[in-house]
């Protein structure tokens, strides 16, 4: 299922998931899933309620990890390096695969600290000029940095959802990974504030590979270059039905399932 | 459509007033408690003196300064008119402790012992003392009766058992005298060392438990122990005291391993020992909640940009848990000021007068001096034991009161 690629130029594969499955314990959330992430691109992740999206963008950076009993069968590849590799260290994947979750989870520190946190963590004798220019630089990628200048001292907490969200993307983009992972990201917040983050994304997007699950379709359709879509099996594993550029998803899906679910007649 | 709502609210009302009932029961009963231990703590006494300070001294005492007292003091036996300040007493009580050492508070009590011999005949309760003016007098007039014509009469003063005097003495054969000095030193030490002991083991298993654990047959065998562990009776506790830390190690308990010969396992150590192996589930499981209070999300946040588990744990789980921590702390404190049956099995001592000096003295705490006093024959006793039960439940109260405010606080 190779997307076609008569109208734009071939994309560099930033990562690349390969016949992966998924496990909780013994139950397979997820089957056989391969899926390329294109570089520089949005790549949205579709599909009904329970299907396995959190699962499989959650394999990608190994958060799958925390859950106990959770297993990975087959391979994700970062730069052509396989995440799950023997000696690959889950918390080296993290600081180059970011993520970004469905509840906005700022911590209750300054919005400084929330920002710095990551830095200081990845080296400890950042001196304070460099870390003030790296959160300076991570709150204006996020468009946050006009809002919250003149309080970097108060918390991260006491901000709006929406300025919540752009904050732990600020965050997410601290450490300057290669990749974002969005779970459902504007979820929880109002049109306005999810307009605003689907802008962002557009900007991020020079810079960073990015993912982003979604239940909405308009957002799939408006903010994405490439779309998956995910169903459940009878033996409710979830599987990759189709993916393609999302221009032909939604105007011209080959799956009959994709055409009714983004047309709005599925369940 | 009928529903009965009548019949319904009626019994909504009946479980309301049963409710209340419950509450006011308890409201009643913790009053009547607190008012038993203020009535015996306060109230008149009759005092007798063998002669008044006036005798001596035209000033009242507690307005001399120390060098005058002590040049008082130096007169009184230098004119020989007084029997129980003599110059051979002076002489000797100056070789123990020279007269210009000695605080003001120490002469007053020379004096007070010596000269004024000021005795309790009878003490009334705080009841009697408002209540009871014709019984008082009764008791005042029997006892100047039976008095020597000439000596200096009885006479009726209020008394607060509560006062500077009670917190700084030791213990002594007579009441008045006595103080819960030695108490809460060795409270506060007992207190301390199990706190050392058990604040670390105690949350670094709560955390191991809630964050490294994974779930397996034996690590729920170890959370159902532990939970069990914390409904044993404290006697238990105490007998495993004694057996494992008074007797077993004693050369450890009490020092000898370090050169200290003169003590036995019956020390403050082997009762921090003890104490900690008891508040041992209390602050496990306190911590265990607090750290499972913690949201998932932070994890994840935390875990999300790259950051290690420990330095999850370290720089957002026990911040976040810290509050809950604390009130179980509180709670493990408070707990173990208020034991008393390990203390009385691993043997506390009951009439010490030495404070503790570290963790191989002898020592008594606070619950174990009440039950001594309560035991006395002398009624004197019973006043200072209620002084000293009041002192307690305040403390108690107030760390339980602090607990509830940490947890009010912290859980919005
Ligand atoms: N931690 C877990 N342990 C066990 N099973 C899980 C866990 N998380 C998810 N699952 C199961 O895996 C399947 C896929 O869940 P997942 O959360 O990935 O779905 P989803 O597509 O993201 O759903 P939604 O759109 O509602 O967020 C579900 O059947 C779910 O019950
Ligand atoms: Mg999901």
């Amino acid at each position: 299922m190779q997307p076609q690629k008569q109208n734009s130029k071939p994309k560099e594969q930033k990562m690349l998931a390969e016949k992966a499955s998924i496990f909780y314990g013994s139950f397979r959330a997820v089957a056989d899933v391969t899926l390329p992430v294109y570089e520089r691109q949005i790549t949205a992740i579709i599909g009904p309620s329970g299907c396995g999206k959190s699962t499989l963008l959650r394999a990608f950076n190994r958060m799958n990890d925390l859950v106990q009993g959770a297993r990975v069968d087959g391979k994700v590849l970062l730069d052509g390096e396989d995440i799950y590799g023997a000696e690959v260290d889950a918390v080296a994947v993290r600081r180059r695969v970011g993520m970004v979750f469905q509840r906005p989870n700022p911590f209750p520190k300054s919005i400084y600290d929330n920002v710095a946190y990551g830095v200081r963590l990845g080296n400890s004798r950042i001196s304070k000029p460099e870390l003030d220019s790296i959160v300076e630089q991570s709150l204006r990628g996020a468009a946050l940095w006009d809002e919250v200048k003149d309080k970097l001292k108060s918390s991260g907490t006491a901000l709006s959802g929406g300025q919540q969200q752009r904050l732990c993307i600020a965050r997410a983009i601290a450490v300057q990974p290669d990749v974002l992972l969005m779970d459902e990201p504007c979820s929880a917040l109002d049109p306005i504030a999810t307009i605003k983050i689907e802008e962002l994304m557009q900007t991020l997007k020079e810079r960073y590979t990015i993912m982003i699950v979604t239940h909405n379709m308009q957002q799939a359709s408006r903010a994405s270059d490439y779309t998956v879509m995910m169903m459940m099996r009878a033996d409710r594993a979830g599987e990759m039905i189709e993916f393609d550029e999302t221009k032909r998803i939604f105007t011209n899906p080959r799956d009959k399932r994709t055409e009714d679910y983004v047309s709005g007649r599925f369940g | 459509m009928k529903n009965n709502i009548a019949s319904r609210n009626r019994t909504a009302k009946i479980g309301q007033s049963v409710m209340f009932g419950s509450t006011l029961f308890a409201l009643v009963a913790l009053v009547a408690l607190l008012l038993n231990v203020v009535n015996r703590s306060f109230g008149n006494v009759i005092v007798r003196r063998e002669m008044e300070a006036s005798a001596f001294s035209p000033t009242p005492l507690d307005q001399l300064s120390r060098d005058d007292l002590a040049a008082l003091v130096k007169r009184i036996a230098d004119s020989d008119d007084y029997e129980g300040l003599t110059r051979g007493a002076y002489r000797r009580m100056d070789l123990e402790k020279p007269f210009a050492e000695r605080s003001k508070d120490d002469i007053i009590g020379i004096i007070n012992e010596r000269l004024i011999k000021e005795e309790v005949v009878t003490s009334f309760t705080m009841w009697q003392t408002v209540f009871d003016q014709a019984g008082m007098n009764a008791e005042l007039a029997k006892l100047n009766k039976s008095l020597k014509v000439g000596s200096p009469e009885g006479r009726i003063e209020f008394r607060s058992w509560i006062n500077s005097r009670f917190f700084t003495q030791t213990m002594g054969s007579v009441a008045e005298n006595s103080g819960i000095r030695v108490a809460i030193l060795g409270s506060l030490a007992v207190i301390a060392l199990t706190m050392l002991l058990a604040l670390p083991i105690g949350i670094g298993a709560a955390i191991y438990l809630e964050e490294y654990a994974v779930k397996s047959r034996l690590n729920d065998l170890i959370q159902t122990n532990i939970t069990n562990l914390a409904g044993v009776p404290s006697i238990i506790y105490g007998m495993l005291g004694l057996f494992v830390f008074v007797r077993a190690l004693e050369s450890f308990t009490s020092g000898a391993m370090f050169g200290i010969t003169d003590s036995n396992g019956r020390t403050v150590l082997s009762a921090g020992l003890t104490m900690s192996l008891l508040v041992l589930p209390i602050i496990i499981i306190n911590a265990q909640e607090a750290i499972r209070a913690v949201p998932n999300s932070l994890r994840q946040a935390s875990y999300g940009i790259g950051a290690t588990k420990w330095e999850t744990i370290r720089d957002h789980i026990m911040p976040a848990a810290l509050p809950g921590i604390m009130t179980g702390t509180i709670l493990a404190m408070s707990r173990a000021m208020g034991e008393t049956a390990p203390m009385v099995v691993i043997g506390a001592s009951t009439f010490i007068v030495s404070d503790p000096t570290g963790p191989f003295s002898k020592f008594t705490t606070l619950p174990i001096q009440i039950y001594t006093w309560t035991a006395q024959p002398d009624e004197q006793f019973r006043n200072i034991a209620a002084a000293a039960i009041l002192v307690l439940l305040v403390t108690l109260l107030s760390l339980n009161m602090i607990a509830i405010l940490l947890r009010n606080r912290f859980s919005k």
